[in-house]
């Protein structure tokens, strides 16, 4: 799975994106978002609010409880401030 | 669709040139344009700089500018918004709307700018004269923007 971060997401856990291999009993975005927060201090940093934290999957928004299947690309970011 | 996400800047009169040029059915023609402010929460800024994503970006200011022509009778419309680093003064945003009548004009440039700060992935940096960076945070008026647009057109709802 491709995963993207932007902003200070991506500057906690240090990278842009990657792409990671999940477990197949993920369902949900949410579920994603605990299983990162478990792969180190960097994630558990990004992800310490997850209230704060954003996500789209194939480049449209969606919210915690959305199912991931079926996605090719899953983002995580700050709520948007352009304008 | 009339988007565009840039890195460079952008001449309001050139854009709205470029618009209306050889119409004479447009009546009325509503611009906005957002600036770079050089002081934050009594902070001074050397500069900002917006982070976006690629792709997402493009296509959800195409939706919002869709579900704008959806709602009003509009003729024209362009919405170009910037990224990289940008200095107080420095253009940002542009939205333009253009209809036969102010009213649509007036109403979509507004609906464009409310829906593209609350849904257009976009984040600004700001930078302090001492170099230090700080991420802007969203605001809670941004969100509570949207909830005088009726949900009129499905594609408009809140979905994230």
């Amino acid at each position: 799975m491709r995963l993207l971060y932007f902003a200070w997401v991506r500057e906690r856990i240090g990278r842009a994106g990657e792409t990671l291999e999940l477990p197949s009993e993920i369902r949900t975005v949410a579920e994603l978002v605990t299983w990162l927060r478990a792969r180190g201090p960097e994630y558990a940093e990004a992800f310490a609010r997850p209230d704060l934290v954003r996500a789209a999957i194939n480049q449209q928004h969606v919210k915690p409880d959305t199912p991931i299947s079926g996605a090719r690309e899953i983002a995580f970011f700050p709520p948007v401030t352009g304008g | 669709m009339s988007v565009r996400v840039q890195a460079e800047d952008f001449d309001v009169g050139r854009e709205i040139a470029a618009l209306t040029a050889g119409r004479t059915d447009i009546g009325a023609i509503v611009t906005f344009t957002g600036t770079v402010r050089g002081e934050a929460k009594g902070r001074a800024i050397a500069s900002m700089t917006l982070e976006h994503y690629p792709g997402m970006t493009e296509a959800e200011l195409e939706r919002v500018e869709a579900d704008a022509h959806a709602r009003w009778p509009l003729d024209a419309t362009r919405i170009i918004h910037r990224y990289g680093e940008m200095k107080p003064g420095d253009n940002i945003v542009l939205v333009v709307a253009a209809s036969r009548h102010r009213q649509a004009a007036f109403e979509a440039a507004e609906y464009l700018m409310d829906y593209l700060k609350s849904r257009a992935p976009f984040w600004k940096k700001e930078t302090a004269a001492d170099g230090s960076g700080q991420w802007v945070d969203a605001r809670e008026t941004d969100e509570a923007a949207l909830l005088r647009w009726s949900p009129k057109v499905p594609s408009a709802k809140v979905n994230g």
